[in-house]
């Protein structure tokens, strides 16, 4: 396959590494150095996509970030990547790449009678109708759906890793041109920290390929010298393939560096890697951005931006076509002119304007490129590539009609309609732009953050500006942060005159330009000029209220090609200024960012940190299944020989209560508290009574919010006069420390309290059953467990099998048990060692359903399942535990009526009435066994279980005014049909009279 | 006043789309109306519409300080649903849902709401508990829902992962088919044009700097177009409540903070349904366009400023590779923020307020865009009658002095 | 992401630290003695002004001291990070 618009010479690329490539299964060759859209330029591939909503034909109309039409389907399987522009993918070997729009293909589409009928697809159609018959509606949606996106998902996860990356610096340099390289050197050598990112794969910018001269010597060289000298100054990271694409607060940017060369293929590297800086000063020097003009047919394949024509010329040696026209209603466009006539291609013309180029317009004499000033390009002919262009003389009244009598045969139309700079950046950080009537632009005016634009992103559109300009902000930037400037000068370039361009945003037509061929301002959404002047009509008329109607600024290249010719054509239609009119909302990403790099390394295994107890393997190898809580995983339970959940909790059950079982309960959370305010502080926080517990004394707690609900509940240890052991529940550890915190530091700093989380320090081990006590004493306890020596809710020091421990004679389950907390790195044996002491007992480990069942059986509630934020100390008969004689946290708000209803969903247990039926936890309780729609519901099932000790299910609910109505039948709505009855109960199912952990 | 039809999108084209009205007009402010809506977002313009189509009160003004539809209705993740976990609440989304359903010709404007069904995922067992819990709950307040297996989701979402080896595996979900979403700005301009043609007038650009009152009743607005004359007042300001109802001298339970959102590039259709989760924390759905339309948690710290902090998306990117690894290497197009107004048990205020004359309507946190129309209808109601409706009698500001919320965190932590 | 300044460590990224609301909100000496509203408004009614607030943040993955911040809501600029008054 021949390159047959390869230049002979010239350009960046290596001719010596051709690269094979493919687009839509074709096979092409390219070189190294090539981008996806320099070498299918060059291969003359012309159509390379389809437009969003009219599926007209469409080519490469630039070469960077703006590229709105060759969207890309890269590589394939895991490793494809939807939706890249071609315009900036490097192009490898083995590249495969797709069109994204067109069924069946490319140069034949089916949805491109959208074209033919695109006047009644004009903007905002779709709100006006679909609308009858309504039941179509999900019919009508399924073809728009249909037609949705441009490439495809990958259906496999990505074989590729990201990283994240913290970076200080004093001054980042963003963009790597002539003003960027400026900056970078100027605040590098006064000795500041400086990073200079830019996106492209080698700095120099519009300097590529070019024939200006820096400091006397060739453009190439300057900024070979640049780069040079930047890498050898120890405090300047350079950054390339690298998009600053976020300028958040606090001047924080983002920047995404690619990492791989070959997007599509995967490797299994770090594929990309997010930076994340806080700069001290910022230098914008992004560039700026050509824009089109709106004439008729725009958009067809062949017609580009001559900045771009500039860019394949010089920088790949790509000619894009042989006779060209050029359009312009300004200076530079006569640059490309020139490269054009050097690559050897005819080339007229054609300026809006009275007067043509000022210094270039000479040298495009001497080489002999006849200008048509004053004069239009009206209309483009030619389906998949242009054939020619209708050409008026023009009066400068943009409100007038033209006659088109000039036909001009071409194969290229190379616009220009002026340039905005890059604002992009400067806005999300809050700056304000205005509006420059020389350059017809917007242009960065006051910033809200530590940072300055520079060169074409500042409207300093000569070279010699720019490069003055970069060099005085990289100072200024270096000297806000406390460096001397170095004694440089800013790098020189010869001055030259140009003539200012002058407005042309709408370019007049043969007819109205409501009824001439659809004249293009967004060209990916096939936003014209037409449906802008529609959307004003309709009353569409703020700037935002365009956009959301014509989806102008929508496409992936979020409005760099043709928002400003948008909100100019929008000005003429409400005959405002322009910057009256202003712009969109500038929103990261400034280029499109994977969700991949965003996310980092932040995913699967590190998706959120596991918490593992110190017993975890001991219970992995007994293949327990987990139960995830908070961040812990804790076993569920410990299945023998094949037993399902049902099996293994029963047994597990049976066991505690007929001899012992122990459980890891490690994951409670334990807070030690220390101060000679303690027992102050305390009484303002917790319920009870705290200056009544002995030492040694125990004793079930509860925290309130302020709003009087209960937040978290655990047990209370007194171990000294101003010493306390506190435990909370397994998911609520992090945010009761916090909440105590807050309070004593915030409320009531004169509290000399001191808090320390202790849940991984020490470990604990329930041990739990009748038989528990003799357990210990085998295992070995230097101390009396007797029941009058140690009775329950009690704390004491001991030696178990030669371990410091802490016992607690606590209970969770109802049964003699003790919780033996102890350092966790010590767990492990005392827990095997009770299992082997405990083997005459047929000790039993049991996992959190059985804990479960255990505790439901005596009706002690966990927070989180019996409560939600709305539950009281009444609601759950927890009176007793509220003090009367002092103030805590959450006690005013009891006191209000609404704590005091009557009807409150009070904590009850349920018998299903046949015995047999657990109810599924959640399940909503009702006053009948019928139902009707909408039905009053009393409460819910918060707890249900089938207790194999009792021999019947049992469930702990809240019932609105359940206190009350124990003996009371109601039902269970186990369907929206069904309904069980169940009777109310107290939830107190097993010993209540607590003889058993008294024991 | 053209009426939208296809015929009328074809007899236009003919005439090259010259010959379309207005969808709403943009009249000067009168001196007096008999009632002003302060905040011309979804709510506000519903409660006009409402105000004249159910109440025949014709003589209302939205009041906007920027333009219609540019707050929280054109920055939300345009998800609509009814199934709340308490009866107060999913009573009142429900209302709106069956709004919705008839909404695109009520209004004669096709606001493209799309009932594909919302899942809630579970990932624990207490996930499970609350979602049997809500699912019980809606189902006797006639409201679809269904509790779905992990292999039915993954038959409904293929490209979901349901491996139980994952951080947060998914162990089922409640199921809405009657939830989806719609096209938020449509919303605005819908309502809008509609209300239009009923004689309300739609003031853009005009901000209400002051609230006159006359002892403890109000009187009108001060406006940066002049004072305007009113004996009621809707306030319905997303974002800015404490703002407005300072001026007129109230304190409000409620903070706002930035909440952020953004979409990916357009891709070909690969998730016909809306995804939430609230252990892993995200959501997500596709535009008709192909956009993956990603919310992300709200960030903590109080912020008018429509922008949060970066770590907040990553938080949601990871969330969302956690639930659909096939998208890390798709691409976030855009990103951006609202202000949302949160109150202590993240349900909203539909109320009278002491002063006699105003009403507010905010406090809707995350979840306000699909209560737009339900909520306008029952705060129309509100201020027509001067008396709540039974639906939004609950929503009182008196709530948090008798201590009666309605909390829906417990079930509903991400309540979009 | 904020860049906050705790009094005692100095300049850290905001995931260090931890909001806790407005500050100033003074517990009442004697809740019994308030009126239900007078309580509401001690427990819900928040200032929430558009423009300089005084707010708590928690260096929570550092110092894990609580201090104050003076900062705007709308342009989230740090005016200054302070000590709370020790009694």
């Amino acid at each position: 396959m021949m390159q047959v618009n390869r230049l002979d010479s010239g350009g960046l690329i290596e001719r010596s590494q051709p690269l094979n490539f493919s687009f839509n299964g074709r096979p092409y060759v390219g070189y190294a150095g090539d981008t996806l859209a320099s070498a299918l330029l060059a291969n003359d591939v012309l159509l390379v996509g389809r437009s969003f909503k009219l599926h007209r034909p469409r080519g490469i109309v630039a070469a960077g970030a703006e590229e709105p039409n060759a969207i890309m389907q890269v590589g394939r399987g895991a490793a494809t990547l939807p939706n890249l522009r071609a315009t900036q993918v490097e192009l490898y070997e083995g590249l495969e790449a797709w069109s994204t729009k067109g069924w069946p293909g490319l140069r034949i589409d089916f949805a491109a009678l959208n074209d033919t009928f695109g006047r009644v697809f004009s903007a905002g159609f779709y709100y006006k109708t679909f609308l009858r018959p309504r039941l179509l509606w999900p019919a009508y949606e399924w073809f728009i759906r249909r037609s949705a996106g441009f490439g495809t998902a990958p259906t496999q996860p990505d074989p590729d890793r990201y990283e994240h990356v913290n970076a200080h610096c004093d001054v980042l340099v963003v963009g790597g041109g002539p003003s960027g390289l400026a900056a970078a050197l100027a605040a590098g050598r006064a000795g500041a920290r400086v990073i200079l990112a830019d996106e492209n794969p080698a700095y120099g910018g519009s300097l590529l390929g070019s024939r200006e001269r820096i400091d006397g010597q060739r453009a190439g060289n300057w900024i070979r010298a640049a780069v040079g000298e930047l890498s050898t100054l120890d405090d300047v990271t350079l950054l390339s393939r690298a998009t600053v694409f976020g300028y958040h607060d606090h001047n924080f940017l983002t920047i995404s560096e690619r990492c791989e060369r070959t997007p599509g293929i995967a490797t299994g590297n770090v594929r990309e890697r997010l930076w994340r800086v806080r700069a001290r000063e910022v230098v914008l020097a992004q560039g700026a951005f050509e824009r089109p003009l709106a004439f008729c047919n725009n958009d067809r394949p062949g017609v580009m931006l001559a900045s771009a024509v500039s860019t394949y010329l010089r920088q790949y040696a790509v000619s894009p076509g042989h006779r060209a026209v050029v359009f312009t209603n300004n200076d530079s466009a006569y640059q490309t002119a020139l490269d054009l006539k050097r690559a050897g291609c005819g080339v007229t013309i054609i300026d809006s304007r009275r007067r043509g180029a000022a210094d270039l317009r000479m040298r495009t004499d001497e080489d002999d490129i006849p200008v048509l000033t004053r004069h239009l390009v009206t209309d483009v002919t030619g389906r998949f590539g242009v054939t020619s262009v209708s050409v008026a003389q023009w009066s400068g009244d943009a409100s007038q009609t033209v006659t088109s009598n000039i036909h001009i045969d071409c194969d290229l139309v190379v616009m220009s309609g002026g340039w905005s700079p890059a604002v992009h950046l400067h806005s999300q950080a809050g700056g304000r732009n205005t509006w420059n009537t020389d350059l017809q632009c917007f242009v960065p005016a006051e910033t809200a953050q530590a940072n300055r634009s520079a060169g074409a992103a500042n409207g300093k559109l000569s070279l010699r500006d720019c490069l003055a300009d970069g060099h005085a902000a990289g100072s200024a930037a270096a000297e806000r942060c406390g460096f001397a400037p170095a004694a440089d000068q800013a790098p020189a370039a010869e001055n030259q005159h140009e003539n200012p361009p002058e407005p042309l945003w709408r370019v007049p037509a043969d007819e109205d330009p409501d009824r001439c061929p659809k004249q293009f301002v967004d060209f990916q959404n096939d936003t014209s000029v037409a449906d802008i002047r529609l959307a004003a009509r309709e009353g569409y008329r703020n700037v935002e209220h365009v956009k959301r109607y014509t989806a102008l600024g929508f496409g992936t290249d979020q409005g760099k090609l043709g928002n400003i010719n948008g909100m100019a054509v929008l000005a003429e239609c409400l005959e405002v200024p322009v910057e009256e009119v202003g712009t969109t909302t500038f929103r990261p990403a400034y280029t499109p960012v994977t969700f991949g790099v965003c996310a980092g390394d932040g995913v699967r295994d590190l998706f959120d940190p596991v918490r593992k107890t110190p017993l975890h393997e001991w219970h992995e190898a007994q293949n327990a299944p987990f139960e995830v809580v908070g961040q812990w995983h804790r076993p569920w339970y410990f299945p023998q020989d094949g037993e399902d959940l049902q099996g293994a909790v029963a047994r597990e059950c049976r066991a505690t209560r007929r001899s012992v079982g122990i459980m890891d309960a490690s994951t409670l959370g334990k807070i030690d508290v220390k101060g000679p305010d303690a027992v102050e502080f305390l009484e303002r926080m917790y319920t009870h009574n705290i200056a009544k517990m002995r030492v040694g004394r125990c004793a079930y707690g509860i925290l309130l919010g302020e709003d009087g609900m209960l937040l978290d509940d655990g047990v209370m240890a007194r171990l000294g006069e101003q010493h306390f052991y506190l435990t909370t529940t397994t998911g609520g550890a992090a945010r009761v420390l916090s909440w105590h915190e807050k309070w004593l530091q915030t409320e009531w700093p004169n509290l000399e309290v001191y808090l320390t989380s202790v849940t991984d320090h020490f470990s604990t081990i329930a041990v739990a059953g009748p038989n528990g006590r003799r357990l210990l004493q085998k295992v070995g306890c230097d101390i009396d467990l007797g029941a009058d020596a140690f009775p329950f809710m009690h704390v004491r020091d001991a030696v178990l099998g030669g371990l410091p421990v802490q016992l607690f004679r606590v209970s969770f389950s109802g049964e003699l048990a003790f919780e033996i907390s102890i350092d966790s790195c010590l767990a492990l044996g005392i827990w095997e060692a009770l299992i082997d002491a405990g083997k005459e007992f047929d000790v039993t480990p049991y996992g959190t359903e059985t804990m479960h069942v255990l505790r439901a059986e005596k009706g002690f509630v966990i927070v989180g399942q019996e409560t939600d934020g709305s539950v009281t100390p009444f609601d759950l008969r927890m009176n007793w535990l509220l003090g009367k004689d002092k103030d805590f946290i959450g006690k005013r708000s009891l006191e209000r009526p609404d704590c005091r209803r009557p009807d409150r969903k009070q904590l009850v247990g349920l018998l299903s009435e046949d015995n047999e039926t657990v109810l599924p936890e959640g399940t909503q309780l009702i006053e009948h066994a019928r139902i009707t729609k909408p039905m009053p519901m009393l409460g819910h099932v918060t707890s249900s279980y089938m207790s194999a000790c009792l021999g019947h299910p049992i469930a702990l609910a809240l019932v609105s005014g359940g206190h009350e109505r124990v003996g009371a039948t109601i039902f269970a709505s186990l369907s929206d049909r069904d309904a069980v009855p169940v009777r109310i109960v107290s939830p107190v199912f097993y010993d209540p009279n607590n003889e058993r952990q008294r024991d | 006043m053209s009426k939208y039809s296809a015929f009328s999108l074809i007899r236009n084209a003919l005439s090259h789309n010259r010959n379309w009205s207005e969808a709403w007009r943009s009249p000067d402010p009168q001196r007096e109306y008999d009632v002003l809506i302060v905040g011309g977002g979804g709510h506000g313009l519903a409660t006009a519409y409402y105000l004249a189509k159910e109440h025949g009160i014709s003589r209302v003004a939205v009041l906007e300080k920027g333009w219609i539809g540019g707050g929280n209705t054109g920055r939300n993740t345009t998800i609509v649903r009814s199934n709340y976990l308490w009866t107060e609440a999913s009573l009142l989304y429900e209302k709106s849902l069956k709004l919705w359903e008839g909404l695109s010709q009520d209004l004669n404007y096709n606001v493209m709401f799309s009932q594909r069904g919302v899942y809630n995922l579970g990932h624990t067992l207490q996930d499970m508990r609350d979602i049997n819990r809500r699912v019980s709950a809606n189902r006797l307040n006639g409201i679809d829902a269904e509790v779905v297996t992990p292999e039915q989701i993954k038959k409904a979402i293929p490209c979901i992962n349901i491996s139980p080896n994952v951080r947060y595996p998914i162990l089922g979900a409640s199921l809405q088919r009657r939830a989806g979403v719609a096209r938020h700005d449509a919303v605005a301009w819908g309502f809008a044009r509609a209300a239009d043609r009923l004689g309300v007038d739609i003031i853009e650009q005009c901000e209400v700097t002051g609230i006159r009152r006359n002892g403890d009743h109000v009187t009108g607005v001060e406006t940066s177009r002049g004072s305007i004359d009113a004996r009621k007042i809707g306030v319905v300001v997303a974002g800015n409540a404490s703002v407005l109802a300072d001026m007129a001298g109230l304190r409000l339970p409620i903070e706002s903070h930035p909440l952020q959102a953004y979409v990916s590039e357009p891709l070909k259709p690969v998730l016909d349904t809306v995804v939430m989760s609230n252990a892993v924390h995200g959501y997500i759905s596709q535009s008709d366009k192909g956009e993956l339309v990603i919310g992300a948690g709200i960030d903590a710290y109080n912020g008018y400023g429509q922008r949060g902090s970066f770590t907040t998306i990553e938080h949601a990117m990871q969330a969302i590779i956690e639930l659909f690894p096939i998208f890390s290497r798709v691409r976030m197009l855009r990103m951006w923020g609202g202000t949302v107004d949160v109150c202590p048990d993240a349900c909203p205020i539909l109320s009278k307020t002491p002063v006699a004359g105003l009403y507010l309507n905010c406090g809707w946190g995350t979840g306000g865009f699909k209560a737009t129309p339900g909520s306008g209808w029952v705060f129309a109601h509100t201020i027509a009658r001067d008396e709540p409706h039974e639906l939004n009698a609950p929503f009182s500001l008196e709530r948090f002095t008798t201590g009666a919320l309605i909390d829906e965190h417990g079930a509903a932590a991400v309540a979009h | 992401m904020l860049l906050i300044e705790c009094p005692w460590c100095g300049e850290r990224a905001e995931s260090e630290f931890v909001y806790g609301g407005e500050a100033g909100i003074v517990r009442p000496a004697d809740p019994a003695a308030l009126s239900d509203e007078e309580w509401a408004d001690y427990l819900f009614m928040r200032k929430n002004p558009r423009g300089a607030h005084r707010e708590l943040w928690n260096h929570a993955a550092g110092c894990r001291r609580w201090f104050g911040v003076e900062r705007d809501t709308v342009s989230y600029a740090i005016a200054r990070s302070f000590r709370l008054q020790h009694g």
